[in-house]
């Protein structure tokens, strides 16, 4: 379980990130935390003929406040962002989400732009950028664009990133502290991928839209419709079962994965709008 | 050492256990390989290979890691602790008398990674419950013991207590 | 001088212990040798398929490549090898080589070796290497093997490798008459050992006086010794096979695997040491796999309770070949001789099929057999006792095995020694009031969830004797010796047949032979896991450490210390029975007066011979063996208790208390004895709630990492408590029992019992392990379909 081998480079600025990432374009990949894609080169899943090691790049560490959103630097690590007073102040949704993360040594390495550019649909950090209406900013050599993480996610563990891009931050709105939100998820050990997990995120100034997410179960976490319709009003008890297991035969055409998923589900859409109330 | 070709090797230069060493590595050879196989530190063990099992765990400038995890290259210029290292400075000398009062292991594969994780937790909270100590360790597999020995362990080295079995 | 105190009884901790916690354990994987090549496998990606053609040109001109074998190549310096158990009559089994030749028959079966230079462009080359494949069809579930869809060997005639019935009494009349019938089919997932250190082997061969020097991730180093040298035709005492520091092993590291074997042909092909450490991937594909059982099981009541007959129908799917040299048969034989064991039934039959099917052999692991006679039985009762409105724990009272009754001939026909059944259960239950448990049931009910309370008692086979593996055919002894040595120094030196992968079974046997001769503890050291080293014996295998293992221990500090007197006798010239040994000294018997330092002794003994009588020869050392001559196996009992919650929303289920009482007999180290019951209670919680290799009807493994494989952590484990009954074994000195199978022998089925007790609160039930949120979900969603045709009963 050796990977195979490959060049190395560790550029310490982002522009010279850039210009090995142009130059070697499709036989690189970015080296951030290493904590999933480690694991994919022992495994030869992952075979890149080049690593770019961003780790030294200071540029992209760091949480920023920028008036209204918060700019989290791509190789900002999770225990970082566990440890910032800014994000418990602003962002209590991000530690809760990624208090579930893992365990305190992945914490250490892993990180969230790369957390987000893997994509993984169990993961806690994409669902919950995309619960809070984040924005990602990727740069190439040419240009800086921001991509809504709404747009972002398009398929199992493939994203809006372009092979020429180095996703550099993830810019969050900042969220009113008085404003209740849940995240719930259903790991059968503590620390594992979950499951199944739901968070709820209502509306504010910065988001003017209700979110769901539903992650753990399809091939991208998604902003579920069937809940967003829940919000408010009559709430959860006027259940969208049937709206939830239409969503859920997207990915399952078997019924027998709906009916182990879908209750699961249910639970915790249950469990999650008691939280949002007072 | 025979190497594939192609396959440049990369001059890293650290301090492990206090001393400074120099190696000419692969850049694919991952931190944990280079601790045993390059400086014969063997008391970190390899049991998965893929970040999952804590075997490996050491202190890489301070915070835990799975050395396993990273490759040796990227420790350039860092300072690594391994579990020799922490035994010979006397730093996990209460939790190594606890793990052998209470035979807080067995076959002793994960107990360099779970000592390891242990002091960490105790430099970050000297006085944990059972339930932090639980979810601390859980990171590291144990097959052996079922858990209630280490736990029993970890207690009785922070609360000072030697707890009868 | 401080006073020496009896060692047995006591919780000293492992002298080994301490090196283990410096970092400086010496595992397999921490040895090296000049010249080492290292070994990697590519190993079949199909279940089933012809090899057509294998193409390794590529493979072989790259830099750093050494060898590359086919098993072709392999096979010239090797014999075959079949897993037949010859006590079990008609028991097939196919021939086997290392690596696959023709045909690979399960998915991970090694098919061409590579050594080179590192493991890293080991498996560089194995990317280069081509073979043409033509996929079969592969069996995939027990069902599908039986039916022999595809006869996976030819010269077998169909794929059962052994059909074999028992029965005792008139099985028809109690069935016909009873009361209430209780009937269901257990399912139980397959598993694997996952010891934290993989399957590692490093093979040194000497051409000159054609020698092989084995390091071994291994049980039992005596057999593998026995068995490289048959297979590669080597002459046995040329070979040696050492076991150093073992991390973990189970069962899963105590028979042959074709890749190990495979290595130490590439020592000698290459004339290199070879060096073979499965990675945790190829772990999972090519490690012994166990359990995989589907059982129909039929328990019959009369009115009051009483069990009147157990039928049971043990479907038993192995791989694709029969483990050697011990053979795949044993967990079958196990469920037929456990099942209802702790109870007296006067009618039994119960039949058991070994199949095959393309899968990784099947092997020993933890408590073989155990955990799904002991499930099935003990569910039957609960089952029962739902079934007749009557109390599970009465009910278990009223049938059980009475205490004192001496050896008893089972149902199955099984001697079993003077179990202890009445005294354990009535063990596990002092402190827990089960009225107050049924109070915070209802009132846990109110909110939502499911509490349940399960109980388990079970029989354990502890220590094997001279029969089971004598009718086998097998290099495989149920016999250890332990040789002790008297130093020049006066401390004491052990050599064990005993093996210890970390049980303490080396402590243990310090702590018998310093009671034995009557020296410190401190002044004993214990030396095992070397072929040649120590004497010839089993290792570790069916907690036969602190039985066996020590009692052979005893009878060698016995011997030692007479002879320590005897010498002591004619140097101040006082009868041998009128002194004892007491620490570093010897004593008068009855004055306690010290007499002269034991290191007097040995001076004498080992340097001044002279100052002897004439014609005296001091004897330094002494070895001595003990084998359960007469008995299949020596057995004991414990019982499990065990209280789960259920969230029904989510089908998940967490442990909140865990009790076993166990009757250990007397008890050499309490502390040793604790955590190894600890130890196999999580393996066997795993087994009720985590741990499956899943394949799918084809055979496809779908279960590759730990991340799939789910093992107990910390976090899902609650404390476990264990009490004791000592009921001293008669048939040794000490009268220790041995426990290792304990844990994992009764903890799913008292896990199973109380997801069951909880369920049974909405009606529903489950009898499949793995118990998952789906098998849990899918219970309750059974019942709930129910209920639209009678509303009201689920909440």
């Amino acid at each position: 379980m050796k990977p195979t081998s490959f060049s190395y480079h560790r550029p310490g600025t982002l522009p010279e990130a850039l210009a090995l990432l142009s130059e070697y374009q499709g036989a690189a990949r970015i080296l951030a935390g290493g904590q999933s894609l480690m694991p994919l080169m022992a495994m030869r899943m992952a075979r890149p003929e080049r690593v770019i090691d961003i780790n030294r790049i200071d540029d992209l560490k760091g949480i920023r406040d920028a008036g209204d959103t918060l700019t989290i630097g791509a190789l900002t690590r999770y225990n970082d962002i566990l440890r910032s007073p800014l994000i418990a102040a602003q962002m209590p949704l991000l530690a809760e989400a990624i208090g579930h993360v893992a365990h305190h040594a992945i914490r250490n390495r892993g990180t969230i732009g790369g957390s987000l550019a893997l994509a993984d649909p169990s993961a806690e950090t994409p669902a919950t950028c995309l619960a809070l209406g984040a924005r990602i900013v990727a740069q190439s050599t040419s240009r800086e664009r921001e991509i809504a993480t709404d747009d972002f996610f398009d398929g199992l563990m493939s994203t809006a990133l372009e092979e020429h891009e180095i996703l550099v931050a993830v810019r969050i709105p900042k969220r009113p502290t008085a404003l209740p939100h849940a995240f719930i998820e259903f790991a059968r050990r503590k620390g594992d991928f979950a499951q199944a997990g739901i968070i709820l995120a209502p509306a504010h100034d910065g988001m003017p839209e209700n979110r769901a997410v539903i992650f753990g179960i399809g091939p991208t976490p998604w902003r579920s419709a069937a809940l967003e319709a829940a919000f408010g009003g009559e709430g959860f008890a006027a259940a969208p079962k049937a709206a939830l297991k239409d969503e859920l035969n997207v990915y399952f055409a078997d019924d027998e994965a709906a009916a182990f998923k879908l209750p699961i589900v249910m639970t915790l859409a249950q469990r999650a709008f008691a939280r949002l109330k007072p | 050492m025979t190497v594939s070709p192609d396959e440049p090797e990369v001059v890293v230069r650290l301090t492990v256990n206090g001393a400074a060493e120099t190696r000419s590595v692969s850049p694919r050879q991952h931190l944990a390989d280079f601790l045993r196989d390059e400086l014969g530190l063997t008391g970190t063990h390899v049991g998965c290979e893929h970040g999952v099992c804590g075997a490996c765990t050491v202190l890489v400038d301070g915070d835990i890691v799975r050395s396993c995890l990273m490759l040796a290259v990227q420790a350039d210029g860092a300072v690594v602790d391994t579990v020799e290292g922490l035994s010979d400075s006397g730093e996990i000398a209460v939790l190594q008398q606890t793990f052998l009062a209470r035979n807080a292991l067995q076959c002793g594969f994960c107990t360099p990674g779970m000592l390891v994780t242990a002091a960490d937790l105790l430099r970050s909270v000297p006085e944990p419950t059972r339930e932090e100590v639980r979810e601390a360790i859980s990171a590291n597999y144990c097959r052996c013991t079922g858990y209630h020995a280490i736990v029993d362990a970890v207690m009785a080295a922070a609360h000072g207590t030697e707890q009868k079995p | 001088m401080t006073e020496v105190v009896p060692a047995i009884g006591r919780s000293i901790p492992r002298p080994r212990a301490k090196r283990l916690i410096s970092g400086r354990g010496r595992y397999t994987g921490d040895i090296t040798a000049r010249r080492t090549v290292h070994v990697a496998f590519l190993r079949s990606p199909y279940p089933h398929a012809i090899i057509n053609s294998i193409s390794a040109d590529a493979a072989r001109s790259l830099n750093g490549v050494v060898l590359v074998a086919t098993g072709a190549d392999i096979a010239q310096h090797c014999k075959p090898f079949a897993g037949i158990h010859r006590l079990f009559k008609g028991m097939k089994a196919p021939d086997q080589l290392p690596v696959a030749v023709g045909r690979a028959c399960w998915q991970g079966e090694p098919v061409v070796a590579i050594a080179a230079e590192t493991r890293a462009i080991a498996e560089d080359a194995l990317d280069l290497i081509e073979i043409d494949w033509e996929p079969l069809e592969g069996l995939g579930t027990p069902e599908k093997a039986v039916a022999g869809v595809v006869v996976l060997h030819d010269k077998l005639g169909d794929n059962i490798g052994y059909d074999g019935v028992t029965a005792s009494g008139d099985i028809d009349a109690a069935f016909a008459g009873a009361a209430v019938v209780v009937q269901d089919t257990f399912r139980f997932g397959r598993h694997t050992g996952v010891s934290l250190e993989p399957r590692s082997i490093l093979a040194a061969y000497d051409p000159s006086d054609e020698s092989l020097v084995v390091h071994e991730s291994h049980q039992c180093p005596a057999q593998q010794q026995a068995v490289f040298a048959d297979l590669m035709g080597l002459q046995e005492h040329r070979v040696r096979v050492v076991c150093p520091d073992v991390g973990g092993a189970f069962g899963l590291k105590q028979q042959l695997y074709g890749d190990e074997l495979a290595t130490c042909i590439i020592a000698k092909m290459t004339r290199r040491p070879a060096s073979f450490i499965a990675d945790r991937v190829e772990s999972f594909a090519s490690d012994n796999h166990a359990r995989e059982h589907v059982v129909e099981a039929r328990m019959a009541f009369d009115p009051d309770g009483r069990i009147r007959g157990l039928m049971i129908d043990d479907l038993f799917a192995v791989g694709a070949y029969s483990q050697y040299p011990r053979s795949s048969i044993g967990e079958a034989s196990h469920v037929a001789a456990l099942t209802g064991a702790p109870y007296d039934i006067a009618a039994y039959q119960a039949r058991v099929r070994m199949v095959y099917q393309n899968k990784p052999p099947v092997g020993h692991y933890r408590a073989v057999g155990h955990p799904i006679a002991c499930a099935v039985g003990e569910s039957l009762l609960d089952q029962g006792a739902r079934a007749l409105g009557l109390d599970a724990i009465a009910m278990r009272r009223l049938n059980q095995v009475r205490d004192g009754s001496g050896p008893h001939t089972s149902h199955s026909g099984f001697v079993l020694n003077g179990l202890s059944v009445e005294a354990t259960l009535d063990r596990v239950l002092e402190g827990f009031d089960v009225a107050a448990f049924r109070k915070e049931q209802a009132e846990a009910r109110e909110r939502g969830i499911l509490l349940g309370l399960g109980i388990a008692n079970f029989v354990e086979l502890a220590g094997t004797g001279a029969p089971y593996y004598g009718e086998s055919g097998a290099p495989v002894t149920a016999q250890e010796s332990c040789l002790v040595r008297f130093e020049p120094s006066g401390q004491i030196r052990c050599h064990a047949s005993a093996t210890d992968q970390g049980q303490g079974t080396d402590t243990a046997i310090g702590q018998a032979v310093a009671d034995a001769i009557g020296v410190f503890f401190d002044d004993v050291e214990v030396i095992s896991g070397d072929s040649m080293a120590c004497p010839s014996g089993g290792g570790a295998w069916a907690s036969r450490g602190a039985s066996a293992g020590v009692e052979a221990a005893v009878r060698a500090g016995r011997a030692m210390r007479d002879e320590i007197l005897r010498l002591a006798g004619l140097i101040l010239q006082r009868k041998p029975e009128q002194m004892t040994v007491a620490g570093r000294v010897i004593r008068d018997a009855s004055t306690g007066a010290e007499l002269v330092p034991l290191k007097d002794v040995a001076t004498i003994g080992h340097y001044r011979q002279h100052l002897l009588p004439p014609g005296t020869q001091p004897e330094m050392s002494m070895l001595r063996s003990f084998v359960p001559q007469n008995q299949s196996f020596l057995t004991t009992n414990g019982v499990q208790l065990s209280v789960v919650s259920i969230d029904p929303g989510l089908g998940d289920v967490r442990l909140l208390r865990h009790r076993v009482a166990h009757d250990s007999g007397t008890v050499i180290n309490p502390m040793l004895l604790n955590e190894q019951i600890r130890g196999g209670v999580v393996q066997g919680l795993g087994a009720a709630l985590f741990e499956e290799i899943r394949y799918g009807e084809d055979a496809v493994l779908g279960t590759g990492t730990l991340m799939d494989y789910l093992v107990p952590l910390a976090t899902e484990i609650p404390d476990i408590e264990v009490v004791h009954v000592a009921n001293a074994d008669p048939g040794t000195t000490i009268g220790a029992k041995g426990a290792g199978e304990a844990g994992t022998a009764g903890a799913a089925a008292a896990v199973l019992n109380a997801v069951n007790d909880a369920l049974a609160l909405i009606g529903a039930s489950v009898n499949t392990l793995p118990i998952t949120p789906e098998r849990v979900l899918a219970a309750i969603d059974q019942v709930t379909r129910e209920d639209q045709q009678a509303p009201g009963n689920y909440k």
